[in-house]
């Protein structure tokens, strides 16, 4: 046998025993509350039309179906919600092609649950809530802090997200050692976002304070609603914490055409990008149209929660065997 | 030409870059987890040497470099050009004075080194990590000093200045360290 053939965990017995309490938390966390742990399926018949997030694609023997391993558990989560669930929680792998490097591994841990009722407000301080106890024993966390995705801008950049004009942003990164030949149009205004957030913001918040970003951008809502005063901002919101983004929730979308639409810009999105096209997943359609209760969900990186506890910047110190040992 | 795509970046992978060859030294990708995701990378350029930071957008496609390093003989310099030679092929390259660089003060004739080929032309060289090299100038050696310490310079063969005890004399054979320019001992030679 090679002898490079890596075949020891890259994780620590410590880190593996931390990832064992620390599931036993959030089981112990949420049976407390009366909140339901569900499973939906890993391989599904419907993907993700993001464009920004690639599913890997498994086909069976048995009907000669092309299936997909879910990025997210949340279209199937919504359909049990739809039925009348209430409030439920899961743990599960999700799968995103390609995303590999310190902070990503292709399969990875997600903690997913949703809140009938529940606006984002209200999620945000549960998410709150669960990550000061998941993190109590290991960081010393200051106080919480919000702020709308407008004003880290302004305060962090003392730039408008939503105005100031994209070549004006493409000049900042350049202005702070970033080289990058991308297209500076209005199309492209949502891509220097996401490189500013990522790349400028995140490294300037503060490293011991969860830090909520609430507000995104309309063009970034996602499946989130949009603020019902102001359409040009979306009820979706991160968690930041260590410098690292935590978490994504929405108060979300229950309305079917406007999910419709949503999917349909998607896949046009990804048809210009010269992607692969995926079929929106009919399912959650459908579950909407009968009727998703008006709800919260949120999605927590459960790998980066442990990189934290254990003082970590790589992620292959959380996981057994990461994709290159798997 | 062959292209690679930012999912292909790895360390080592060769690529052009400003109508340069380049090499990758590293790769980080970032991405939030709804937006768009970067590829944040450590460059070097293979004809300066220069070490420098680019990021593309995920999938972007950049052409391939074609790069190979290869062992091939320094045969000699005609006062304009090195010339080396693939002792398995015979074939033979002339490398011009920016490709030698400093690697001329290191190498003599017969000395195997790795010449770096860009579409079959030499762009660097790298000399034998350890080279036995014959010392052309320096003060007359102090007999018996082995072991104050003291060093002074010496001008070796090839061109090279290295500092070396003070019992050194010109005509004796030394080993040195290319990468540090310094002296390890005296070869028996």
């Amino acid at each position: 046998m090679s002898e490079s053939c890596d075949w020891s965990p890259s994780a620590s017995l410590r880190a593996l025993r931390l990832r064992a309490e620390t599931l036993s938390r959030i089981r112990g966390f949420f049976a407390s509350r009366a909140i339901l742990e569900v499973e939906t399926p890993l391989l599904s018949r419907y993907g993700t039309t993001d464009p920004h997030i690639d599913s890997l694609q498994v086909s069976s023997a048995y009907d000669q179906q092309q299936r997909y391993l879910h990025t997210s558990p949340e279209f199937a989560m919504k359909r049990l919600l739809a039925s009348g669930s209430g409030s439920i929680y899961q743990v599960c792998k999700v799968f995103r092609d390609a995303e590999i490097g310190r902070r990503h591994n292709p399969e990875f841990s997600l903690l997913e649950w949703y809140r009938p009722g529940f606006d984002q407000v209200a999620l945000m301080a549960e998410v709150d809530e669960l990550v000061r106890e998941l993190l109590a024993t290991h960081m010393e966390l200051g106080e919480t802090l919000t702020l709308r995705y407008d004003a880290a801008f302004q305060r962090y950049l003392e730039v408008d997200p939503l105005v100031t004009p994209v070549p004006e942003l493409a000049s900042l990164v350049s202005g702070h050692g970033i080289e990058i030949e991308m297209e500076c149009g209005e199309e492209q205004r949502d891509d220097w976002l996401d490189l500013l957030i990522s790349q400028l913001i995140e490294p300037q918040l503060p490293k011991q304070q969860p830090v909520f970003i609430s507000h995104f951008p309309a063009s970034q809502a996602s499946l989130a609603r949009l603020d019902p005063t102001d359409s040009r901002f979306a009820h979706r919101f991160e968690l930041y914490l260590g410098g690292m983004e935590l978490a994504n929730g929405f108060h979300e979308l229950t309305d079917a055409s406007e999910q419709a639409a949503r999917f349909q810009a998607e896949r046009e999105r990804r048809r210009d990008e010269g992607k692969w096209d995926i079929p929106e997943d009919r399912h959650l359609l459908a579950a909407m149209q009968h009727g998703l209760p008006d709800c919260a969900g949120v999605a927590l990186g459960l790998d980066r929660v442990l990189m934290l506890a254990l003082g970590s910047d790589d992620i292959n110190d959380v996981i057994a065997f990461p994709f290159e040992r798997s | 030409m062959a292209s690679y795509s930012t999912n292909d970046f790895k360390r080592g992978l060769k690529i052009m870059l400003d109508n340069d060859p380049c090499s990758i030294i590293e790769n980080e990708f970032v991405k939030p987890g709804k937006g768009q995701a970067f590829s944040r990378v450590k460059i070097r350029n293979l004809k300066t040497g220069r070490v420098i930071e680019r990021t593309f957008k995920s999938g972007e496609k950049v052409d391939a470099a074609d790069v190979t390093d290869v062992d091939m003989q320094y045969l000699y310099n005609d006062g304009e050009a090195w010339h080396f030679m693939n002792p398995t092929s015979f074939e033979q390259v002339a490398a011009d004075e920016a490709a030698v660089s400093d690697a001329k003060l290191w190498i003599k004739e017969q000395d195997e080194c790795v010449v770096t080929l860009w579409n079959g032309n030499p762009i660097s060289v790298t000399p034998p990590n350890h080279a036995i090299l014959a010392v052309a100038e320096t003060d007359p050696g102090v007999r018996g000093d082995t072991a104050s310490g003291a060093t002074k310079p010496a001008t070796l063969e090839s061109g090279a200045v290295v500092q070396v005890p003070l019992f050194i004399d010109v005509g004796d054979v030394l080993k040195v360290d290319t990468r540090s320019g310094e002296y390890i001992s005296r070869a028996k030679e």
